[in-house]
């Protein structure tokens, strides 16, 4: 099934879909889409790891796939909070306007 | 090993975040039953938490060793960090009691959080494998991010929290996308494995490893906040509550710092000539930029912060030296810096007062007449960042710079002597406010200083003096401990 696509195919869709994650991070101005811009990069990742440790015949990088997303679900967690909180404070989610830090 | 879980030795060796998490869960457990009568017992306990880590790492310095099938390397390397990493908690939970009172802000879960983070750090100094480097940055980080907005009324720090959180994610993925491709082109995530891959015959396509190298430049380059990725720090340190502030620049600076050392000095070294030039501009670059912003500031956690980038500069020369004598070097001044950064921040969170008002630099006028102690410990910490003789500070930039001239670094030690003389400016200029103004209205409302202030400005100024009169003691320790890196 796998072997009918070559491998290189899955590692530049992984490529593509990294990049995708970073331009949505630098362009996009709602708060909650450049965090998920930011899920979508480590999912890139994940494809990555998984077409790698098929290639490798290992099981290594299946596991990795699994450290990943815990991780991501606890940065999901933590992020949507802190976004929840500053939504309280200013009533808005353009991340032009939280800018109050300056000199 | 295969087939046992964990041996005893593994346990041993895993003894101060196991003590961390275990201890950071107890204090969330007993919110509900202390209440906030007695709010200083989670300050109390967590000190009591942290010291017990001191012990287990230092247990597991003398039980030392590869861990959990090589995942962990306990080694002299590691244990420095270590202990330095715990020292800075401990060092930020003094100032933080008083503070916290002030804000009037629950601290059982703060305490709980500094835990945690310092776990992850004592995970990360002390992986051997790429994906537990991932895993302690991310419970050091995920942590931090909640720390730096823990006044949660507080718009400054909501604000601080949220481009923490999202540009510390950000720079996560750009260093776990560095993991996957070393995966994939050496067939191993061990530090001493991917070393054995690229240097022995066959070495894997070196435009995959150098875009891997690239990308976990870039995801560290973030968290020791190097220019080019510099830009959150200053909006981070200034909005955060200033003793997270001091924790943020000293505990997972020094650990981002370690990881980096490890990874570039044994996995990357074969590749070691392509990586140089890198440091090298990162180096130059976080230098210039942070010492000249530092010029313009005039509030003083910004000024601390792009001093911070301009200090994360001073030892990424050391790590473009390639050597031992870097790496050490490197060592001795995350060290100096921990001390020196941590008790100029719990000055500040002495004079800043209900809400942080007082974060100007001209709220420091006069301080000297009012509170001599706390200003004599404050330009002991500003001497040391200038780097004077006789304090920590002097010996750090020494070594780092002799290290970078034994490796035939001619003009990056010049640019960064001449970098160091700006510097002298700002700082110099805090200790005029102090000694030769006329008290201003901060100062003449400041609070007397409690004996957990007095601590954590007494402890970190015999640090810094220490590091500074007696060199040795820590950089023959580092020497030898940057040897067993290979």
């Amino acid at each position: 099934m796998m072997s009918a696509v070559p491998v290189y195919w899955f590692l530049m869709l992984s490529a593509v879909l990294f990049a995708l994650g970073v331009a949505g991070f630098l362009f996009r101005r709602n708060i909650i889409t450049v965090f998920m811009s930011i899920e979508l990069m480590l999912n890139a990742v994940n494809l990555s790891f998984v077409t790698f440790s098929y290639q490798l015949k290992q099981v290594n990088g299946h596991l990795f796939t699994f450290f990943v997303m815990v991780v991501a679900a606890a940065e999901a967690a933590v992020g949507l909070a802190i976004i929840l909180t500053v939504f309280k404070n200013r009533s808005t989610l353009n991340i032009d306007e939280v800018n109050s830090l300056k000199n | 090993m295969p087939g046992n879980f964990a041996t005893a030795s593994d346990v041993i060796r895993f003894l101060p975040e196991i003590i961390l998490a275990v201890m950071g869960t107890l204090l969330m457990i007993l919110d509900p039953l202390l209440h906030r009568r007695s709010s200083n017992a989670f300050g109390h306990l967590s000190i009591l938490a942290l010291a017990g880590a001191l012990g287990g790492a230092i247990y597991a310095y003398l039980n030392g060793g590869p861990a959990f099938g090589g995942m962990l390397m306990v080694d002299g390397f590691a244990t420095f960090f270590g202990v330095l990493v715990i020292v800075a908690g401990i060092l930020t939970i003094l100032p933080s009691y008083r503070f916290l009172a002030r804000q009037g802000a629950e601290t059982s879960e703060y305490h709980a959080l500094l835990l945690f983070s310092v776990a992850g750090q004592c995970l990360m100094v002390a992986a051997n494998d790429l994906i537990m480097v991932f895993i302690g940055l991310e419970i050091s980080s995920i942590s931090s991010y909640i720390l730096a907005g823990y006044l949660r009324e507080d718009k400054r720090a909501n604000e601080a929290s949220l481009k923490y959180f999202l540009l510390g994610s950000f720079a996560t993925a750009f260093f776990l996308y560095g993991v996957a491709l070393i995966y994939g082109s050496t067939g191993t995530i061990n530090l001493a494995g991917v070393n054995v891959v690229l240097s022995g015959p066959g070495a894997p396509s070196l435009v995959f490893v150098g875009v891997a190298a690239a990308l976990m430049f870039v995801g560290l380059g973030f968290k020791v906040s190097a220019a080019p990725f510099q830009v959150w720090t200053p909006d981070v340190y200034q909005g955060a509550p200033t003793p997270i502030s001091a924790f943020l620049s000293a505990g997972p600076k020094a650990a981002a710092f370690a990881v980096f050392l490890r990874i570039f000095t044994t996995a990357f070294a074969p590749i070691g000539h392509g990586w140089e030039p890198l440091v090298w501009a990162s180096a130059l670059l976080s230098m210039t930029i942070g010492n000249f912003a530092a010029l313009q500031q005039s509030n003083i956690k910004r000024m601390l912060a792009y001093s911070s980038i301009a200090h994360a500069g001073y030892v990424l020369v050391a790590l473009t030296a390639r050597s031992e004598v870097g790496t050490a070097a490197a060592m001795f001044y995350l060290a100096a810096y921990a001390f020196m950064n941590i008790g100029a921040f719990a000055v500040v969170s002495h004079l800043s007062g209900k809400g942080e008002r007082y974060q100007n630099i001209e709220d420091f006028s006069g301080l000297a007449q009012k509170q001599p102690l706390a200003a004599a410990m404050f330009s002991i910490f500003l001497l040391s960042l200038i780097g004077v003789p006789l304090t920590g500070g002097f010996f750090g930039k020494f070594y780092i710079f002799k290290a970078a001239l034994e490796s035939h670094l001619v003009w990056l030690t010049v640019l960064g002597l001449l970098n160091s003389a700006v510097a002298a400016y700002y700082y110099l200029r805090i200790l005029v406010m102090m000694y030769m103004r006329e008290p201003a209205e901060a100062t003449e409302a400041v609070e007397p200083l409690s004996p957990g202030l007095r601590l954590a400005l007494i402890v970190p100024a015999i640090g810094t003096l220490f590091l500074g009169i007696f060199p040795n003691w820590v950089l023959d320790f580092a020497g030898k401990s940057s040897v067993l890196l290979k």
